[in-house]
């Protein structure tokens, strides 16, 4: 990450900045992870809109718990998986904020869901930024809801056998169902192409709720190289190659569009 | 004010209002549905936020929520519905957030039934959910003081940034009482909040934490919480005394029992016993200083309560061996009658 204090050679111009929102902290996640392009990703939909004197950001459990230290907005750390119910608080509390949570597959797809599937319900006006990445990271790289049958993890040494640990759980498919979401969609950020759909579909779910159009999801399916044990070029292609067979990209969908 | 006939749900769902409460969040328990039901009928004709969750779990951690962003906010239960709630509470704690929680406890353990019943004395008063934490414990025996202690929990709950629960049972929730009711609040008088998520407009972002990896600093954040309830005990003790002057029997209850036991002492003294009563309004911070007091000179402190004896390991504390500790308790729901009380209390005296 190029800091604010580089030095641009002369006959250069500088052309990648941090987005104003991002703080100077460094980020905590491992070389390759994907949580750092989406949060970058937000930060540049925050500033693009101009809202980051009134954006609330919920922390999860997770990877991502340290949220809070790199963003200039307010923030909020919630109990594991409690995200969407803390969002409801404040933005019911104070609707003139713009409410976002950013939560993982363990975070919002197990623990999480109840609140999850009824802030998506009652068309809560927030945005929630879901990262899937197939396994909990943040405690060693467990089997989670999300992660794909025959996949090995800590707790699935022998590979996800799907009799004894059921299916990977497509949330936003279910969510899709319901009546209440305005904007559900599924993006990756494991190259550029995706990184900027990802971009728009991030931007979109910040818009619905400047416009008052509900609950908006937008859910990434992400690398986690540590737990895969892959270098990051080629966690990106099995993002491609496996998990995107079975989390298909595109809008699930989309109200009154 | 304003002179009102009301359940003690009711009157705890309308002080709250009357305090500038803005959300409730709520999932349907019994025995405080009249408290569910009065808030969505009048909380947002009134300019706040009634919202009905999928779960305690949800309801608390909204809560969570609407506290961080800094408006007065409550939610009620009862016993299991409160143990659903220890996660969030323990949160709420642990990140500093004013807040109310109502508890109309009921018949324990498991599903119980939902009879009056004082079981969750140790839940409500020694943290309940996980790390080293209290709650403001406020424990009303009638439905005028069931509304005077809401109030009470918003303003200590401000003060000090501790979540405060009011501790009462079925049996007021379902009693109707005239109650004395002050006008609302003016909003302007509700502390400011400056450490709320409220937009970092011309000011460093706020941060609401409960959590901090490195030991010495979560150390130091938990010793701010641990001076803030000295303080708390040094301040905040309430209790109400009755006949301990010349009493040679002292009875401590709370709540329902504790207005049962007033009838007990005023039927004791007409057959010549000197029965006297400490009533805790605070059960956590709790009273040891005055039942200290008492013990040195009266006797026997018979503690009374609806369940196996839990205030009566804080009593014995209190005493500390320097009178007779007996117990006499009920459990299930079931509610003792004062003629049944006041045979334990002849028998203590005279024994």
């Amino acid at each position: 990450m190029p800091q604010a204090s580089t030095q641009v050679p002369e006959g250069y111009v500088k052309a990648f900045f941090r987005p104003r929102s991002l703080s100077d902290a460094k980020y905590t996640y491992c070389p390759g992870c994907h949580h750092g392009i989406v949060g970058r990703l937000i930060a540049e939909a925050i500033d693009e809109l101009g809202i980051q004197d009134r954006t609330v950001g919920i922390a999860p459990v997770g990877c991502a718990v340290f949220l809070y230290q790199f963003y200039r907005v307010d923030f909020v750390q919630a109990a594991h998986g409690r995200a969407c119910a803390v969002a409801t608080g404040i933005k019911r509390a104070n609707p003139e904020l713009v409410v976002f949570s950013y939560q993982g597959d363990g975070d919002l797809a197990a623990i999480g869901t109840a609140e999850t599937v009824h802030a998506a319900n009652r068309g809560e006006n927030i945005t929630v930024i879901f990262v899937n990445n197939q396994v909990y990271g943040m405690t060693g790289g467990e089997m989670a809801p999300t992660t794909l049958p025959g996949q090995r993890t800590t707790t699935t040494p022998e590979g996800r056998d799907v009799r004894l640990t059921g299916y990977p759980l497509r949330i936003s498919e279910m969510l899709a169902q319901l009546d209440g979401p305005a904007y559900i969609t599924r993006q990756s950020v494991h190259d550029v192409r995706h990184i900027q759909m990802a971009r728009r579909a991030i931007l979109k779910a910040f818009r619905n709720q400047l416009e008052g159009k509900g609950f908006s999801l937008v859910e990434i399916v992400a690398a986690c190289p540590t737990n895969l044990k892959l270098p990051p070029p080629q966690a990106n292609r099995w993002v491609a190659e496996n998990a995107l067979k079975y989390f298909p990209l595109g809008d699930l969908k989309v109200k009154g569009g | 004010m304003t002179r009102m006939l009301l359940r003690g749900n009711e009157a705890i769902a309308e002080a709250a209002i009357r305090s500038g409460l803005k959300c409730y969040f709520c999932y349907p328990i019994t025995p405080q549905g009249e408290l569910v039901e009065y808030m969505a009928r009048e909380l947002p004709k009134r300019g706040g936020v009634f919202l009905q969750a999928e779960s305690e779990v949800a309801a608390i951690n909204m809560v969570y929520g609407a506290a961080a962003a800094g408006v007065r906010t409550m939610t009620s239960s009862s016993s299991p519905g409160i143990s659903l709630k220890q996660e969030g509470i323990s949160y709420l704690a642990g990140a500093r957030l004013p807040a109310v929680i109502v508890n109309m406890m009921r018949g324990g353990p498991g599903l119980g039934n939902i009879a009056p019943a004082q079981g969750d004395y140790f839940q409500a008063t020694k943290g309940g959910g996980h790390g080293d934490y209290h709650l403001i414990v406020l424990a009303p025996s009638t439905v005028p003081e069931a509304a005077q202690l809401v109030m009470l929990a918003f303003e200590l709950s401000d003060r000090y940034r501790v979540p405060a629960m009011i501790l009462a049972d079925g049996m007021l929730g379902q009693m109707m009482e005239p109650v004395e009711l002050p006008p609302p609040v003016d909003p302007k008088g509700i502390p400011q909040r400056p450490w709320a998520v409220t937009g970092a407009k011309g000011r460093p972002p706020n941060v609401i934490l409960s959590f901090d990896l490195e030991p010495q600093r979560l150390k130091e954040m938990n010793l701010v919480l641990q001076e803030t309830y000295r303080e708390i005990e040094r301040n905040e003790v309430r209790w109400e005394e009755m006949a301990t002057d010349d009493a040679q029997i002292l009875i401590v209850a709370y709540g329902t029992m504790g207005r049962i036991a007033k009838t007990v002492v005023r039927r004791a003294r007409k057959e010549g016993i000197r029965a006297g009563l400490l009533r805790p309004i605070t059960l956590w911070p709790f009273p040891y200083e005055p039942i200290r007091r008492l013990s040195e000179r009266v006797p026997t402190v018979l503690t009374v309560e609806l369940s196996a004896g839990q205030m009566w390991e804080d009593v014995r504390l209190a005493v500390e061996g320097r009178a007779k500790t007996p117990f006499y308790g009920e459990l299930g729901g079931v509610v003792p009658t004062p003629k049944e009380i006041l045979s334990e209390v002849k028998r203590h005296a005279t024994g």
